[in-house]
């Protein structure tokens, strides 16, 4: 298969896959970049030479994934992973996030710019809590498809019975989540089956591989074309002769489409005014939507500076100082109620005061934990924040740009906390 | 809708990558584009042309000029940083040397490759600057896989690969306390086949060692060597002219060739995109241990 050829028009999907070394992540991944042919003869021979120098009995093809030293001497991962394909229709980028409990927050760092989640199983140990896990974070993130890669069928004689109990186990378990899209698929990572060509172990199975379902998920759904978003991330002030005069406003859309005569508002002043023009490197747009980054100038003269907003004034964001949210706490120092944190929220930079953690979420059971509210790393937990100034945001599950933000300790500068606006 | 909103790959990278250059002209002081001449690194001039447009980008050019460049290459960063009225900063590894802070290395093909780490550092702590774009990719190499788009340096400029701040969404938490600087890389989600489609799709201009051409060789354990004075040739070693093309272009002394026919950018896209080996299988620098890249990295290389 030639498989390496790609249209320039070809779209992009990022996709994360989630899932322990036991479940066969890492051989999985090795298969789909091995049978795409994205690995190359030098990276093959490195790995061929590392596994016979370890006496290994196999190629280790999680040696390809795990690029950092203290990785391969543990034989875990630790971080994310960033893993690249392409097939004519479309190019990939794959978050490969390592499994267990304590890289929660690695998980959840993938599954951020994710639209489309693998999660792995082992046929033999069915849906067990760590899918439970993975699934949570896939919904809480709102990544809107989920593939659900029932591996190592080899090991149960390739059973449908088997496939069929998991996909019902499964199907029980998110019916309390909210995902829209589900696709089940049996393959064997190790033998190939179902990932790029089809089992011949299994007929009973009729669904596509894995790989022809990351080709043909639709995607159009995944951004937000009816709330126009622009925060400002840049005042273009050129001096120089030619655009003495010109004023824009540089960022990049996060929902909507704006276009030329479109009248606007911009937050936090509330002036309205028009937008004039849509400029590019490439000349001027006549439209512009998300994810592009574009330009804007408007027909009067308002003072507009980073972290405002422009928006229409027919559909305003949520403007408030008081925000509800999840977070996913990413920092060994735990969370101190009633600290002061710094947060990042679209273009804006605010400091916050945590001033309630209303429950901890058991991320096996999805249970609310109430009676212990103390917040450390990996764990997911409902807050409410007040902010020094007010925020322009959307819930979460209508615009992922403006409904999420991170928290930042003032002293260290460290990233603390990712939160998700409800 | 009379159309679909839908961007192709190349722009949403594009679109990406200069969010990316905004958003850290936005948050650091003084930032600096780390200019090589390479493909890389003509194509991250490109975009912080488009992204700060119609204004001219906001910061100078620096290159770390080892002395062992290819002469095309300096020919074109001279070219280039003409065309599009860009402030270039040379720094020299020589003056490095010559200043004690950094030792040649010896052998057959001393390579000054970990030397120009030394020479950055001090330009970087010259200019005060607090932020360097490089244009390094995610798929180069496996210790680059891991890195951030805001990649965080010490107040030595290591890196602290087990140590990085958590990147969620497309929030880029630049804060820093004085003495420590950030690497940036617009180009991290792109691969080589994406830069080598983006040069067509743009109508970029290339230094022309990346064409074919009628070039006298060495072949030194696998590595195809370019003739240079900076190379001593090994007993029973001899040139031989072949026709060849380069794939990255680095110091003469480590950059291999590649044995290829093509000199256009559609057969260079043909050729990428049925390559079986890495770009860098062809970088003597990164053939010297399995950890080379990420070892050179925590000291602060590129």
């Amino acid at each position: 298969m030639e498989i390496k050829e790609q249209k320039r028009e070809a779209d992009l999907l990022r996709f994360i896959t989630c899932g322990s070394v036991d479940d066969g992540k890492s051989t999985l991944i090795g298969r789909l970049l091995y049978d795409t042919k994205t690995i190359f003869e030098d990276q093959l021979l490195n790995i061929e030479k590392t596994s016979l120098q370890r006496g290994e009995e196999y190629v280790n093809l999680a040696l390809l994934t795990d690029g950092l030293r203290a990785e391969r001497e543990q034989g875990i991962t630790i971080d994310v992973a960033y893993r690249y394909f392409a097939t004519p229709n479309r190019k990939f980028i794959m978050a490969d996030t390592p499994g267990h409990i304590q890289y929660t927050r690695n998980m959840v760092t993938g599954a951020s710019t994710a639209n489309l989640a693998i999660v792995l199983i082992d046929a033999r140990k069915g849906v067990i809590e760590q899918t439970c896990r993975h699934t949570f974070i896939t919904s809480l993130l709102k990544i809107d498809h989920i593939i659900l890669c029932i591996n190592k069928m080899d090991l149960v004689g390739f059973s449908e019975e088997v496939f069929n109990k998991i996909k019902t186990d499964f199907q029980d378990f998110i019916s309390r989540l909210d995902i829209a899209d589900v696709s089940y698929i049996p393959v064997s990572a190790l033998q190939g089956d179902n990932i790029v060509n089809r089992s011949e172990n299994m007929p009973w199975y009729e669904g596509p591989t894995l790989l022809y379902t990351l080709e043909n998920v639709h995607l159009g759904s995944d951004l937000n074309f009816i709330d126009a978003r622009f925060p400002v991330q840049y005042v273009s002030r050129p001096q120089s002769t030619e655009y003495h005069d010109f004023r824009g406003y540089a960022g990049r859309v996060e929902g909507g489409v704006f276009k030329p005569g479109d009248e606007v508002m911009v937050l936090p002043s509330g002036f309205t005014s028009k937008i004039n023009t849509i400029e590019t490197f490439d000349g001027p747009l006549q439209e512009a939507y998300a994810p592009m980054s574009v330009t804007m100038t408007l027909t009067d003269e308002i003072d507009i500076s980073r972290g405002d907003m422009i928006v229409k004034p027919n559909n305003q964001p949520q403007v408030s100082q008081d925000v509800d949210l999840m977070i996913c706490w990413m920092h060994e120092k735990p969370l101190v109620k009633g600290r002061k944190y710094i947060i990042k929220h679209t273009t804006r930079e605010a400091k916050c005061l945590v001033k309630e953690v209303r429950y901890k979420v058991n991320i096996n059971t999805l249970h609310k934990i109430e009676d212990d509210l103390n917040i450390g790393l990996n764990d997911i937990a409902r807050i409410a924040i007040r902010t020094t100034v007010p925020l322009f945001f959307d819930d979460y599950r209508r615009n992922s740009a403006t409904g999420s933000l991170i928290l930042i300790d003032e002293f260290t500068n460290e990233t603390l906390a990712a939160g998700i606006i409800l | 809708m009379s159309h679909s909103y839908k961007l192709s790959y190349l722009k949403q990278l594009e679109a990406e990558s200069i969010y990316i250059m905004r958003e850290a002209v936005a948050q650091f002081e003084k930032p600096v584009l780390l200019f090589s001449g390479g493909k890389d690194s003509i194509v991250l001039a490109h975009l912080a042309r488009k992204a700060f447009w119609p204004a001219k980008f906001p910061f100078p050019m620096l290159h770390v000029d080892t002395g062992h460049n290819f002469e095309e290459t300096i020919r074109f960063r001279d070219y280039l940083v003409n065309k599009i009225g860009a402030r270039l900063i040379v720094r020299t590894v020589q003056d490095s040397i010559d200043q004690g802070l950094a030792q040649e290395e010896k052998g057959p093909n001393p390579s000054r490759n970990g030397l120009q780490t030394v020479t950055l550092l001090s330009a970087i702590e010259e200019f005060k600057f607090d932020a360097a774009f490089g244009g390094a990719r995610r798929d180069e190499e496996k210790a680059r896989a891991k890195e951030r788009f805001f990649s965080h340096r010490d107040e030595f400029s290591q890196w602290d690969p087990k140590n990085q701040r958590p990147e969620l969404w497309h929030l880029y938490n630049g804060r820093k306390n004085p003495g420590e600087h950030f690497r940036v890389f617009p180009l991290s989600n792109w691969t080589e086949l994406d830069i080598w489609q983006y040069i067509s799709l743009e109508e970029l201009e290339l230094p022309e060692i990346y064409f074919s051409h009628q070039r006298e060789i060495v072949n030194r354990d696998g590595v195809l060597l370019a003739k240079s004075e900076f190379i001593t040739l090994l007993k029973d070693e001899q040139y031989i002219e072949k026709t060849v093309r380069f794939r990255t272009v680095g110091d003469m002394s480590c950059t291999g060739a590649v044995e290829s026919p093509a000199s256009t950018l559609d057969e260079v896209i043909a050729e990428v995109a049925a390559a079986r080996v890495t770009e860098r299988a062809a970088r003597a620098d990164d053939q010297r241990s399995e950890a080379a890249m990420e070892d050179r990295k925590k000291q602060g290389y590129f």
